[in-house]
């Protein structure tokens, strides 16, 4: 599997590490109850299919990507800086 | 049909033409009691139990494709007892009685060989932390021995004793543990759920769950709706999908585990060893395979293959153990997709919603739990209580703290 880096290029996947789902998002402020944070640390959606996936390329620019990829096939669809993405998106 | 030294011999005369399928293609009915979700190990394991154990006649189990095309053929057979925490110990030891009695249990030849199971430890630390898990063993009534370098030496002398970074210290050693024929393990319960009434229905698929005020009432699948009274998940790898059916959202995220084996060679290794110090392990087929496994892929997963940077990462971690293989052929290799859950213990256990029963979440380590995850599976939905083994397998036990942190790592692959 090859992930093309916006910074680096296309590299080989172990060039980076993966962190997992990119979309929970960790409740702040009033809500994050016990319920909100349970759902943010374990629950997951886990799709046979699209996926949006956090990967870190350690051995490159060390950005924190956003990766679309599909769980089936490991076809990847797109890629972006996490930052860009959303603040906070690789804390 | 049963098996026996008669049959055998019967058959030898008739030059083995008059054997019999050993288990029924059966077509869904309307309705069942039970339907088991599953064709695998643990979905087969669970219908038998319930059949023999609790008198539950009218049972299915669907499978989407064909039995034993999942997990339980996509392994490296190994069965062991070998844990350390109190939510485990007992129930893998559950498992491993059962193992021991299954042939007989079955009336089929799972070729279940106890041929020890040793794990390397490489230095002071983890010395400790496997004279730890051994007296833990033993105080559950488990076999464990802790062995020195020379033990180990003698029972393998062909490792690499002398590695500059992990050289071998010793291993601790449960000899009861070993390996069984893992399609023999689905074939098994198959034959002798068949024989006690359940209907095993092949190339199966669920498309949906129905529901009816929060309680299950049966499943559509590609051969038309089948109803039930209970309805039992054991699709491992693949129970977020299926339980997303009935709009829950699990603990789990799905990553492919690869396994290998080589060329058959002549007997070289009588035993199973894991090279504790990378995450590698060995085994020998008795086809003559050397039979290895490593880490997973390391990202989620459904594709049922693997990529080549484990194997390369597994290669080197075999050269390093064991300089010899360099010299064997590998055969092939195959990728199955688990369940892994957030601590990366199972979860057996009642969904919130109503005649739904929920068993995933097995991680590196379904096989050899086989046995007592149908046993108590087939208890909690024969019974509607917890096994008293499996009591610790809460769905719930990640937002109660209850958790089982028996490896420290669950799908967090950071972590491996």
């Amino acid at each position: 599997m090859r992930i093309t880096c916006p910074h680096c290029g296309a590299r080989d996947a172990q060039e980076f590490s993966y962190l997992g789902d990119a979309n929970p998002k960790r409740p702040d402020g009033l809500d994050a109850t016990e319920a909100a944070m349970h759902d943010y640390v374990y629950q997951r959606d886990n799709p046979a299919g699209r996926h949006r996936e956090l990967w870190y390329h350690g051995a490159g620019c060390h950005a924190w990507l956003v990766v679309t990829r599909d769980t089936r096939s490991h076809a990847i669809e797109a890629v972006e800086v996490a930052s860009t993405v959303r603040s906070g998106a690789a804390a | 049909m049963r098996y026996s030294v008669f049959s055998l011999l019967a058959q030898t005369l008739k030059g083995h033409k008059g054997w019999q399928p050993t288990w029924r293609d059966a077509a869904p009915k309307p309705e069942y009691d039970v339907l088991v979700i599953g064709g695998g190990g643990h979905g087969l394991a669970t219908a038998y139990y319930l059949a023999s154990r609790h008198g539950i006649r009218n049972i299915a189990v669907i499978e989407k494709g064909h039995i034993g095309s999942g997990n339980v053929g996509r392994n490296t057979t190994i069965i062991r007892s070998n844990y350390l925490l109190p939510g485990n110990t007992p129930f893998y030891e559950l498992s491993m009685k059962l193992w021991e009695g299954l042939e007989q249990d079955l009336n089929y030849n799972a070729m279940v060989s106890q041929r020890g199971v040793l794990n390397l430890y490489h230095s002071d630390a983890q010395r400790d932390a496997y004279a730890r898990r051994g007296n833990a063993m033993r105080l559950a009534g488990v076999d464990a021995d802790l062995l020195e370098r020379e033990q180990v030496r003698a029972m393998v002398p062909f490792l690499d004793y002398d590695n500059a970074r992990f050289p071998i210290q010793g291993g601790l050693l449960q000899k009861r543990g070993g390996t069984a024929r893992h399609d023999a393990v689905a074939w098994g319960y198959a034959h002798a759920g068949d024989r006690n009434g359940v209907d095993i229905v092949q190339n199966c698929e669920v498309t949906g769950l129905t529901l009816d005020n929060g309680r299950v009432t049966g499943v559509e699948t590609t051969r038309g709706p089948i109803r039930a009274k209970k309805v039992a998940l054991a699709v491992a790898g693949n129970s977020s999908r299926v339980a997303s059916m009935a709009g829950l959202r699990l603990p789990i995220e799905t990553h492919v585990l690869q396994a290998f084996v080589s060329e058959g060679v002549k007997p070289l290794i009588d035993t199973v060893v894991t090279y504790g110090a990378g995450h590698f392990y060995v085994s020998q087929s008795d086809k003559g395979g050397l039979v290895f496994g490593g880490d997973i892929d390391g990202y989620n997963s459904y594709a049922q293959r693997g990529n080549l940077p484990v194997i390369e990462d597994v290669m080197e971690s075999a050269m390093a153990l064991w300089p010899g293989v360099g010299r064997i052929r590998m055969l092939r290799h195959w990728g199955g997709v688990m369940d892994m859950s957030m601590d990366g213990s199972p979860i057996i256990d009642h969904t919130p919603v109503q005649g739904l029963y929920l068993n995933a979440g097995w991680c590196y380590g379904g096989f050899k739990a086989t046995p007592a995850s149908g046993f108590c599976f087939a208890h909690l939905i024969a019974k509607d209580e917890p096994h008293p083994v499996a009591a610790a397998y809460r769905l719930d036990r990640f937002a109660s703290g209850r958790v089982i942190d028996e490896k420290g790592a669950g799908a967090q692959p950071n972590l491996h």
